[in-house]
């Protein structure tokens, strides 16, 4: 028997629910003749009223340009660049980029209700879990805005520990930025240099808190354990290490014209348009704004460290390059003079009602076991009241928004992340570039989704 | 220190707060003559603007002339120039939950304008695309209401016997 080849074609039709799962509806970027002016003038740039007079004129937005000149296309939330699961939808006229949308909520696994769940001995479990680049920090926003409520001043030693872990995490976030912006510009190698610095801190981390992120360890009364022996001398190495291969990636990327031509004069944004989208951290400074939480409204122990505030000119992605590489110096320079001046004493507030008592104690005291036992169970009761607390991490103001009833949970716990603030200058700093910059542009915003979605 | 005079408060109860100069709270109909105000008073930035749900927690402490309701719209301002921080509350009643959009004076605030929205259901009069951020677009519901239940997972080990 012969084959029937006049039979009709197998017809795959294409199921309907893999489509509509992912569709996002009214979130997304929509054709310009389906937009209304409004929308169409915030996402072309008439969002920034800087003062009068500079206000886009609606007449100059191009409403009736036909939408067979441009075409919308979809990048991520899969895509290798956008670190994590940023989906952006751009409108592009050939190569030039016209509009862009930035579509989040893909890691959104509702962390602030969680917060209200647990109590504020398992918050920082929680909130360590956002920027899972610098978890130290949003423990330590946590902690402050608790501390804050409980009207409690933790000792010395624990203030200058919670200073070096932050400085420490902030060497390891942004040698890992400058790994993942080199290998979205094309330069491998420095992925790997970067990569290969940021384990000696992850070690230093593990060594101390057991994880190398997601650590648990600055809590509300202080921090979890004391620093391991001989402390210093592994954070000496850090510095010396991490401070010579750091005029390496000079070698490498700082002076290398390929490196230079795609990034000088890329993704440009003044000190205004910073100012009015909420912009902070290398962002905003890279525009010239000398503004750093650690400087301006001291927190912990920075007030007595010496250090400069770095700031750009241009505010391109060269100036954010550069600014996060003076500033990985400048955090080996505090971490230095931490180690001069760490006093001793107790790491954590000896106050029973906050901190667990020593696992030795548990078998000698009634007293403790029962504060042991109303800890982990119940937790700790905070006064009523609301509080914002604010620290400066290595993307921006991170700031933790809490309010308590009185209760020992949270009844409730805003973070503010400085990345899911900063997504909203992509569509400026891509407007009117290519498309293979803005690659670059995303890089340098730096967004970690975790804190993004939350 | 530059001294910044806070006559944008004026007529607005005020109280001090924990870490904070001072926090103001403005009924819905000053609201944004209060935010423009400040910002004529060199608050450059809105860092952050959340709402919270105060259902089953009514008897907050709030000063005289301020009625509870059940949302309250909280944005934190910053003066970079002054170096000090502001904070104001607005009481959202639940049968009429709109508020107006501060697009218009901080383009910065509209992310954060439509995760309060997504998240409590809050609307902003005046928000150019105010459409849910987080939570899919077909999601019904706000999650972060008090009212709204958290679901909960039963953990199951492979070789534990089924339910009894």
């Amino acid at each position: 028997m012969t084959a029937d080849f006049t039979e009709t074609p197998r017809v795959i039709e294409r199921p309907t629910w893999s489509t509509k799962e992912t569709s996002e509806g009214a979130q997304e970027l929509s054709f310009r003749d389906e937009t209304d002016s409004a929308e169409l003038g915030r996402e072309v740039g008439a969002v920034l009223r800087l003062e009068d007079g500079k206000v886009l004129d609606p007449a100059q937005i191009d409403f009736d340009r036909p939408d067979d000149e441009t075409m919308i296309i979809n990048m991520g939330p899969q895509h290798p660049s956008t670190h994590g699961v940023l989906r952006l939808m751009l409108e592009l006229d050939g190569e030039v980029v016209l509009r862009t949308k930035p579509i989040i909520g893909y890691l959104h696994t509702g962390m602030e209700k969680t917060g209200e769940e647990l109590t504020y001995v398992q918050g920082a479990t929680n909130v360590t879990r956002m920027d899972y680049m610098s978890p130290f920090h949003t423990e330590t926003v946590f902690s402050l805005a608790t501390e804050a409520l409980l009207g409690i001043e933790i000792p010395d030693r624990a203030v200058w520990i919670r200073t070096l872990m932050l400085e420490l995490n902030r060497l390891s976030s942004h040698l890992l930025w400058m790994a993942t912006n080199g290998m979205d510009l094309g330069s491998t190698s420095m992925m790997i240099y970067g990569f290969r610095e940021r384990e000696m801190v992850m070690s230093f981390f593990e060594k101390t808190t057991g994880l190398r992120f997601n650590n648990n360890f600055v809590r509300p009364g202080g921090v979890a354990a004391d620093l391991p022996d001989g402390w210093e001398d592994d954070v000496a190495v850090i510095c010396d290490t991490v401070l010579a291969r750091s005029f390496e990636y000079d070698d490498l990327l700082t002076g290398q014209p390929i490196f230079r031509e795609r990034t000088e004069g890329v993704g440009g944004l003044t000190a205004e348009e910073a100012l009015a989208l909420s912009v902070t951290g290398p962002l905003l400074r890279s525009t010239g704004v000398p503004w750093d939480l650690r400087r301006t409204m001291p927190y912990l122990a920075y007030g007595e460290l010496d250090f400069d505030v770095i700031v750009g000119t241009y505010g391109d992605n060269f100036d954010r390059y550069a600014l996060r590489l003076a500033e990985i110096r400048e955090s080996i320079r505090m971490i230095r003079q931490i180690i001069e001046k760490m006093p001793s004493g107790d790491y954590r507030i000896q106050d029973p009602k906050v901190t667990p008592p020593p696992r030795g104690r548990i078998d000698a005291s009634m007293e403790a076991l029962i504060h042991h036992f109303k800890i982990f169970t119940e937790g700790f009761k905070v006064p009523e009241g609301e509080v914002y607390a604010a620290i400066e991490s290595p993307r921006g103001e991170l700031g933790c928004y809490m309010v308590s009833d009185g209760s020992s949970k949270p009844f409730r716990m805003h973070i503010r992340g400085p990345s899911f603030v900063n997504l909203q200058v992509l569509p400026l700093l891509l407007r009117g570039g290519l498309l293979s910059d803005a690659v670059a542009c995303i890089s340098s915003v730096d967004p970690v989704m975790g804190e993004v979605d939350r | 220190m530059t001294e910044i005079s806070l006559g944008a408060l004026s007529g607005v109860p005020t109280a001090a707060g924990v870490g904070v100069d001072q926090i103001a709270f403005p009924d819905r109909s000053s609201y944004v003559a209060t935010i423009a105000g400040l910002k004529d008073a060199a608050f450059e930035m809105v860092t952050d603007l959340c709402c919270v749900d105060y259902l089953g927690h009514p008897g907050r402490t709030l000063p005289d002339g301020v009625t509870a309701e059940r949302f309250e719209v909280v944005v934190n301002l910053l003066s970079l120039s002054a170096k000090r921080r502001v904070r104001v509350r607005v009481q959202v009643p639940e049968g009429d939950a709109v508020v107006d959009s501060l697009f218009s004076l901080y383009p910065g605030t509209e992310a954060m304008e439509r995760e309060a929205f997504d998240m409590f259901g809050v609307r902003f009069d005046g928000h150019p695309d105010l459409t849910r951020i987080l939570m899919p677009e077909e999601w019904e519901g706000h999650p972060l209401r008090k009212d709204y239940g958290t679901g909960r997972v039963p953990i199951q080990f492979k070789e534990a016997p089924g339910p009894r």
